[in-house]
């Protein structure tokens, strides 16, 4: 094998790459068949849902990757939507206030389960229920059956206007510029090189004198701070505050997670795969949508690419060993390569 | 696989009986705590305790245990099934579909169907996991996927309704012996049957060494691959009779029946005293678990309490339960040590 | 990370890159389609107009038959017809089908609202690119629809739940209690406010409301709400389930319980869900108007506006192909007529 062919290999092989040509793929191949896909309209919905999304992949990639996980993001979600409307309701009008404390309580809520994992020492699987359970139920007592949606227009309209000249939403460029933070974070700096140390081996990480409890404590707080946003933002997109708002987000982020690349034991992953697996499912579940296949289609792509993506690499790894030991145990030994 | 037999020593004993001790003060917590709730709102209001109302408390509580028994085999080996969720509203589904095509069905056969039904996604989750080595979180999170997208294309937006099954069937949902509904006869024929297996037969006992230590499971000739496979036929041929049975019990089936389902399920095992790292727990705390959870579900109401408490009662009573079992675990496994140190 | 993965990442987010700023270049969508001019009222309707039906949940055979009346009247005026719509009932979930119809050019969306305000933004978005907007059954803001189609008004639905409940309980009167839908459902709400107003009469003195609870429109979760009030009000003589789906699950229990005969049950349910528990005793009568004739009456009201034909002012008449001419009433609305009473002695004459 040349060397110019393995390293093609090697660059294709990666994962994230495979993740972002699908993208490509799929938008090219959907604007030339389905009508409407290459329409500026049918990206701004995508951006428009694809926001609270990617705001909550963010830390949840990171969390993911120091060996942990973090179910509760759609409750706190769902809470901060409430305790919004009720703040509005009750007469708090300032905007910059109801997102200060909205992100506040995110923040709140995030270190509360960051207290019962690295505090407590508790497995984050099962905290992260628990507290799903915990705040969704807050959100129901907060505002009960009913909906807040008494909100002025302008900062409806706001909420998703549109860059000029185009029809893509402005606050892309807040998830755009947050993702730039978040994948410096990770890829560039000792602390996002100690979170993959964390997730590969936790014991060795405190060694080497990295503060596993303190970092893992304040991702769980940045998580929630996120899920806080996406509540903010949630709440103005659809003008309405409900307690069922979000429910069921935290499936769809951890399967973008996980389709992105990242290993649910930690220690292996890139944003830019996470970002690459969203950007796919959002696309295509619009694009499908857009082309009258049913919902329950896609969901059944999402399970099996799910599945497929663990068990892919994991096959052909098998299948790669049972051939490599054929091939060392073969009377004429070749050079590997 | 020949074992020298070495006389147990004071200290591995006195070892042993503390964890069973724990165990049972797990167990008996749990059931205290839902004594204690019962008689609160019997004092409330004694209607909490009539003959429907237990009935109706049992009814609730039986699909939630059967779940959970089978939720607690996969605990147990370090795993967790999210697909049950999506087995059930099949298995439903498939019932329903069955009797509208021939209503003449005995029932015992059907409930071999839901059984095999389950059996059979359970299958494709044991196999994926077991076969590749895979994590259980991300497979059955794609059949939980997988599943009910599979449902929703079967069921396209049609329901099935009780006139459409056989009124036998819906009796059984409803019908009750000496008081005791007849489909909680198949949760405690089912919790009887996995708990004495779990406990007293060696592949159940390995299935706890498996969860405890993988690694040294293996090393030790623990078949784990096969075990762990037969772990998720068992949670999955559960899932089914608990289809099966809603199906009994509620009469109108769609497309969403066992949504959300997978999430209770691991709550009502959590609280139960079974550790979501494996190698502990029992069946017996996951059951109680479940029917404290439905119980409180049921108590709420009567106690004037506002029901959207419920969520978050459930929420905190997991946070209890988990802080529980570490705190407790903690103080056996420092007991143990503390004994080893003095001999 | 491999030093050769860097290059192909760095090419596949290039490739993306440019494709995202091609798309972001293109200018603002302004109005795709050609907005209809008044016409008089008494032309024709287009041909080939699509109209789509947008319930609140699929899965409902309410809706389905309501849908399955609108097909009817489309393809009696030679439109083409599509339904869509979420499982689930959460508020956020008609959009993205509202934003689907819109971006494939529907002419008329026809919907029922999970929630009155949050689908706005989405239907006032829809609008502007061309589509008209019909709300049937549950209403949205009046401010992002052309029409509102509504079954029967909000008083005749109250007044016959509340008499069909009285004449069940009997002279003696007692407890009651009303098994809702979800807690945002403007036509439940609006049903609910006005049969406080009509139980406040003086021939109802004897009833007293002392529950409302939600199921959701969820079968299961309507049963255990019906469960628990029965635990909750020991003395509970009736309940009233304005929703097919809550009326059918309460029957169901009812009917396998202990309080058959003797807690009194109506509502508003389809025969054919009904009939087994009208037949044992469970339920005494019940309302409901024609799910059928509403989706039908949908369909043509959308029809009209698409062509022109009338633009939602008061006063305005169009008609309906086999149901006659209707008239539009205050605030865009168009009235089915009144609810329809179900029996032992009539229930056998229809299948829906």
């Amino acid at each position: 094998m040349s060397e110019a062919t393995a390293r093609m290999r090697r660059v294709i092989g990666s994962w994230d790459v495979i993740v972002l040509l699908a993208v490509v793929t799929i938008a090219v191949v959907g604007s030339l068949t389905i009508d409407g896909v290459s329409n500026p309209r049918f990206w701004r919905f995508v951006t428009l849902e694809a926001i609270p999304i990617v705001l909550i992949a963010l830390p949840m990639t990171l969390i993911v990757i120091t060996g942990e996980i973090d179910l509760s993001v759609a409750s706190v979600l769902g809470l901060t939507c409430t305790v919004f409307g009720f703040l509005w309701e009750s007469g708090v009008t300032s905007l910059p206030v109801l997102i200060a404390v909205s992100l506040l309580l995110g923040g709140a809520l995030g270190a509360v389960n960051g207290l019962f994992i690295t505090g407590f020492g508790l497995p984050s699987l099962a905290v992260t229920i628990g507290t799903l359970a915990l705040y969704r139920g807050l959100a129901y007592v907060v505002l009960g059956d009913r909906a807040v949606a008494s909100y002025p227009a302008t900062w409806t309209g706001n909420a998703i206007k549109a860059l000029p000249g185009t029809t893509i939403p402005w606050m892309i460029l807040v998830a755009a510029a947050l993702a730039v933070v978040f994948g410096a974070v990770l890829h560039a700096t000792p602390v996002g090189r100690g979170l993959y140390a964390m997730g590969n081996n936790a014991e060795a990480a405190r060694f080497t004198g990295i503060g596993v409890r303190a970092t893992k404590f304040w991702l769980f707080v940045i998580s929630g701070a996120m899920a806080a946003l996406a509540g903010v933002f949630w709440t103005l997109r659809f003008a309405s505050a409900r307690a069922d708002n979000g429910t069921g987000l935290e499936l769809a982020v951890v399967a973008a997670v996980l389709l992105g690349g990242v290993s649910i034991f930690g220690g292996r992953g890139t944003l830019l795969g996470v970002l690459g697996a969203l950007a796919l499912l959002t696309v295509l579940r619009n694009a499908l949508q857009l082309a009258n296949v049913p919902a329950n289609t896609l969901t059944i792509i999402t399970g099996s690419l799910l599945i497929a993506s663990v068990v892919g690499p994991n096959v052909a790894g098998m299948l790669r060993e049972r051939l490599r030991r054929r091939r060392s145990t073969a009377p004429t030994a070749s050079p590997s390569t | 696989m020949t074992m020298v037999q070495t006389p147990p020593d004071a200290a591995t004993t006195r070892g042993t009986r503390l964890a069973r001790r724990a165990f049972v003060v797990r167990e008996l917590g749990i059931a205290i705590a839902l004594i204690v709730l019962v008689v609160v709102t019997f004092a409330v209001n004694p209607r909490f305790l009539s003959a429907q109302s237990i009935k109706d408390l049992l009814l609730g509580a039986t699909i939630l245990a059967i779940l959970a028994i089978g939720q607690t085999v996969v605990v147990i080996t370090r795993n967790v099934d999210l697909s049950v969720g999506s087995i059930l509203g099949l298995a439903a589904f498939a019932t329903g579909a069955l009797f509208e095509a021939s209503p003449g069905l005995p029932i015992p056969v059907m409930i071999l169907v839901g059984l095999a039904f389950g059996a059979a996604c359970g299958i494709v989750n044991g196999g994926l996991i077991a076969a590749a080595r895979v994590p259980a979180l991300v497979v059955t999170l794609g059949t939980l996927y997988v599943f009910r997208g599979l449902d929703y294309m079967w069921a396209t937006g049609r329901q099935i309704n009780a006139a459409d099954m056989p009124a036998g069937f819906l009796k059984m949902g409803t019908a009750t012996v000496a008081g005791v509904p007849v489909l909680t006869l198949f949760a405690v024929v089912v919790l009887v049957v996995v708990g004495y297996f779990l406990r007293n037969y060696r592949s159940g006992r390995e299935l706890y060494a498996i969860g405890s230590d993988p690694a040294a499971a293996r090393l030790s000739g623990i078949p784990t691959g096969r075990r762990v496979f037969a772990a998720f036929v068992v949670s999955g041929a559960l899932a089914g009779l608990a289809g099966v049975l809603h199906a009994a019990r509620f009469g109108t089936i769609d497309a969403n029946v066992g949504l959300g389902d997978e999430l209770n399920v691991v709550a009502a095992v959590v609280v139960g005293g079974v550790a979501i790292f494996g190698g502990s727990g029992s069946v017996y705390g996951a059951v109680l678990g479940a029917v404290l959870l439905t119980t409180i579900g049921a108590a709420l109401p009567v106690l004037g309490i506002n029901p959207f408490w419920q969520n978050a009662a459930v929420g905190a009573l997991i946070l209890a339960a988990i802080g529980l079992d570490r705190a407790l675990s903690a103080r056996v496994g420092r007991n143990l040590q503390e004994r080893k140190a003095h001999v | 990370m491999r030093a050769g993965t860097k290059g192909g990442r760095l090419i596949a987010l290039t490739a993306l890159a440019a494709i995202a700023f091609a798309t972001a270049a293109c200018t603002d969508d302004s109005t795709g389609g050609t907005s209809p001019s008044p016409g008089a009222s008494g032309g024709t309707m287009k041909t080939g107009l699509k109209i789509a039906f947008l319930p609140k949940q699929v899965n409902n055979p309410y809706f389905t038959t309501s849908d399955n009346g609108g097909k009817a009247a489309v393809e009696e005026f030679k439109g083409v017809y599509s339904e869509t719509g979420p499982s689930d009932t959460q508020a956020s979930a008609q959009v993205s089908y509202i934003n689907t119809l819109s971006q494939q050019g529907t002419d008329v969306i026809v919907v029922s609202a999970n929630d009155k305000d949050a689908i706005c933004g989405a239907l006032n978005e829809a609008r502007q690119a061309g589509a008209k907007v019909v709300t049937f059954d549950a209403d949205t803001n009046p401010t992002c629809r052309d029409l509102f189609v509504n079954q029967a008004t909000a008083e005749g639905i109250a007044k016959i739940q509340i008499k069909l409940i009285s004449d069940a309980v009997g002279a003696d009167g007692g407890e009651i209690a009303i098994l809702s839908a979800t807690a945002n459902a403007t036509n439940q709400n609006a049903w609910i406010e006005m049969m406080k107003t009509e139980l406040a009469k003086p021939e109802y003195a004897k009833l007293k409301l002392v529950d409302v609870v939600y199921g959701d429109d969820k079968d299961q979760k309507s049963f255990t709400e019906t469960q628990a009030l029965l635990s909750k009000h020991p003395n509970l003589k009736g309940i009233i389930s304005p929703t097919t789906v809550g009326v059918a699950a309460a029957a169901r229990y009812l009917s396998g319980s202990s309080y058959k005969g003797k807690v009194q049950l109506t509502g508003l349910g389809t025969p054919n869900q009904m009939r087994a528990f009208v037949k044992d005793g469970t339920v005494k009568a019940f309302a409901l108007w024609n799910p059928a004739d509403l989706g039908y009456l949908a369909a043509y009201a959308g029809g009209a506006l698409a062509s022109g034909l009338i633009t939602g002012k008061e006063g305005e008449k169009f008609t309906a192909g086999k149901l006659g001419e209707f008239t539009i009433g205050s605030g865009a609305t168009v009235l089915l007529g009144d609810p329809f009473t179900f029996n032992a002695s009539n229930i056998d004459q229809f299948n829906f």
